[in-house]
């Protein structure tokens, strides 16, 4: 046990939050999903917005806004064995830029990381890139950071896509 | 050889059970569906509240036709193609914006009305009896053959002659009625940006989909089969309400019994919808307040009445799919034979409840964007089908299922939810509008 989990303050360094981004782009570039599950706070939501600023995500369309359930479904059935769009499997990488610690709050527990990366995805013979903006909220939960939202944002978020099916 | 553009040619493609494969993916035929299919039937073209204000635009295409619609100085809604009568040059290039009393050029700045007609040419006195006046230049922006605007929904006929409006959908608008009529102020509202989803597959394919009830439970098993079997292991305490997306996407894996018993209304001119007794969007939660809105605005039984339709999937020929109890609209825009590009919208009912768009773009992203894991599912099946038409072993697609002698499709139909008849009946009209403006057969050979 590390001192961290029974003082009462949290006492998370920047260099902590970059590692932290840096190891969940690798476990979604390795396929490691069981694993990148563990890393969400049980009220986690992964939000890509559809529109550039977008700032209802509820009430207006996004390409995707999902809660622990739907990310379980979504590992689920990358590993499903009549999942066809899945045969051959896909493949992803993340090339991370520096993130920008934005926030650093341990009295509360929260922090904010900015990130700027390109993702490729790719399946048989195509491949794609996409630049995104990938924004942090961590939370520090029983003695681990926990991602409470990663907002991403495709930089051209409003021209059309085929499958998008791997994490961004 | 290329198929010559004549009705021999085109009823040789479409038999009774089964369609020829070339409709899929023939450069050519794309061609003569742009001018000939496209240009005789009414499609949809977008929604007047995208367009709320004198001199606001939004730009869209049928086919590679570039297309602006504009409300006027009078409040109508017009649609013109997007081309400057001068040079060519796109009018609007972004996809919605403000142009104000006019449209100017962005090339010479010839400008236009936003009836468009011309306005103005610079330096005009270079034309001073040059004849100008006699030239199509001089009649300014082409409106295209028709436009109605039906309870907000615009829809045009780029052929000056033609089918009205009235007969083109004729009972069929009873589907888009009962969408708008679900607002306690019968009218709808645009939210937000539209999905725009690539398929590399021709676009007949996502249309005949729309009806088609034998696939949910197979190429929807690896997302909705495994939602089921997640939410049933999680444990729960008795009488834990199902979620949203719950409520969503199980119907999907509903059997068989349960989409033939839910039947599919066909209606002439190849417009038809599934889901006339019942639906997978039938058991949704009630969201409170609504119904007594409802009660208010319309009377008790009328509100029933206006929500006791669950219809599934209407399709208006030749494009475009509507849901709705959900609100939704799916326009399946033909870029090329294999390429098809799918916008699907979501609406507002006007003064009711927050909660129902929420679950309207709840639906939107999880069955329909890029992103999303059914869209996966049925795109993976269009691409699958649109590589495996290039086989030469055959060259016929089938559309048989509960096929009956002597179908008639200039009737109004309900039938067993399994038939395959609503696809008969896009073939039937695609055949009648395609063939519309075509010769008998080619004509004879000078030579002869």
């Amino acid at each position: 046990m590390t001192d961290t989990l029974t003082a009462t303050r949290a006492d998370v360094t920047r260099e902590q939050l970059i590692d932290f981004v840096y190891a969940e782009a690798r476990m979604l570039d390795e396929g490691r999903f069981d694993e990148w599950l563990t890393l969400w706070a049980p009220e986690g939501i992964y939000w890509m917005p559809l529109d550039w600023n977008q700032q209802d995500a509820i009430h207006e369309t996004s390409l995707l806004h999902e809660d622990q359930f739907m990310l379980r479904l979504r590992v689920e059935r990358l590993n499903g064995a009549r999942t066809f769009s899945q045969k051959p499997k896909s493949r992803c990488l993340h090339v991370l830029n520096r993130p920008d610690v934005d926030l650093i709050d341990n009295e509360a527990g929260r922090y904010t990381v900015v990130t700027r990366m390109t993702y490729v995805e790719t399946r048989l013979d195509e491949q794609f890139l996409l630049a995104v903006t990938a924004t942090h909220d961590l939370a520090w939960q029983e003695g681990a950071l926990k991602i409470r939202q990663k907002r991403v944002d495709i930089l051209n978020c409003d021209a059309a896509f085929g499958n998008i099916q791997l994490l961004p | 050889m290329q198929t010559p553009e004549n009705r021999q040619a085109m009823a040789a493609m479409v038999q009774p059970q089964q369609v020829h494969r070339d409709l899929y993916i023939s450069p050519r035929l794309f061609q003569l569906e742009v001018k000939h299919l496209f240009s005789n039937a009414w499609v949809y073209i977008g929604h007047d509240s995208q367009t709320p204000k004198k001199g606001d635009y939004y730009t869209t295409q049928i086919g590679d036709q570039p297309l602006i619609m504009v409300r006027h100085s009078d409040d109508q809604i017009h649609v013109l193609y997007n081309r400057c009568p001068h040079k060519g040059t796109k009018i609007a290039i972004d996809r919605t914006g403000n142009t104000g009393k006019f449209f100017r050029c962005p090339y010479h700045a010839w400008s236009f009305k936003t009836d468009g007609c011309l306005l103005a040419i610079p330096l005009k006195k270079g034309y001073e009896g040059t004849g100008l006046d006699q030239t199509e230049a001089a009649k300014g922006m082409t409106p295209v053959g028709a436009v109605e605007n039906y309870r907000g929904f615009i829809f045009a006929r780029l052929a000056p002659e033609g089918i009205s409006f009235a007969d083109y959908f004729g009972d069929a608008l009873s589907s888009l009625d009962n969408m708008v009529d679900r607002s306690p102020a019968g009218r709808l509202e645009v939210v937000g940006a539209p999905l725009r989803y690539m398929h590399k597959c021709n676009w007949k394919m996502l249309v005949e989909n729309q009806t088609d009830t034998c696939h949910p439970m197979v190429a929807h098993e690896s997302s909705a089969g495994t939602a089921v079997k997640i939410w049933e292991s999680m444990d729960k305490p008795e009488g834990t309400p199902t979620p949203a997306a719950m409520e969503i996407i199980a119907p999907f894996m509903s059997p068989y019994e349960f989409f033939e018993n839910m039947g599919i209304r066909t209606w002439p001119n190849g417009h038809g919808h599934t889901g006339v007794h019942h639906s997978i969007h039938s058991d949704y939660s009630a969201i409170p307040g609504y119904f007594e809105q409802m009660v208010e605005a319309y009377g008790e039984e009328r509100a029933q009445q206006i929500l006791g339709e669950n219809r599934h999937n209407t399709v208006y020929f030749p494009n475009i799919m509507i849901k709705g109890p959900i609100q939704q609209l799916r326009n399946f825009i033909p870029l090329a034979h294999d390429r098809t590009l799918v916008e699907s919208w979501i609406f507002r009912l006007v003064d009711a409840p927050d909660e129902l768009v929420a679950r309207t773009a709840m639906y939107n992203r999880m069955i329909n964007a890029p992103t999303s894991m059914v869209g996966h599912d049925d795109l993976e099946m269009y691409e699958r089908a649109q590589e495996g038409l290039a086989a030469q072993g055959s060259d016929w697609v089938n559309v048989q299922r509960l096929y009956e002698e002597s179908e008639n499709f200039d009737e109004e139909a309900v039938l067993n939810g399994t038939t395959e008849r609503q696809m008969r009946n896009q073939f039937h009209a695609w055949l009648k509008f395609m063939t519309m403006t075509m010769p008998d057969a080619e004509p004879q050979e000078a030579a002869e």
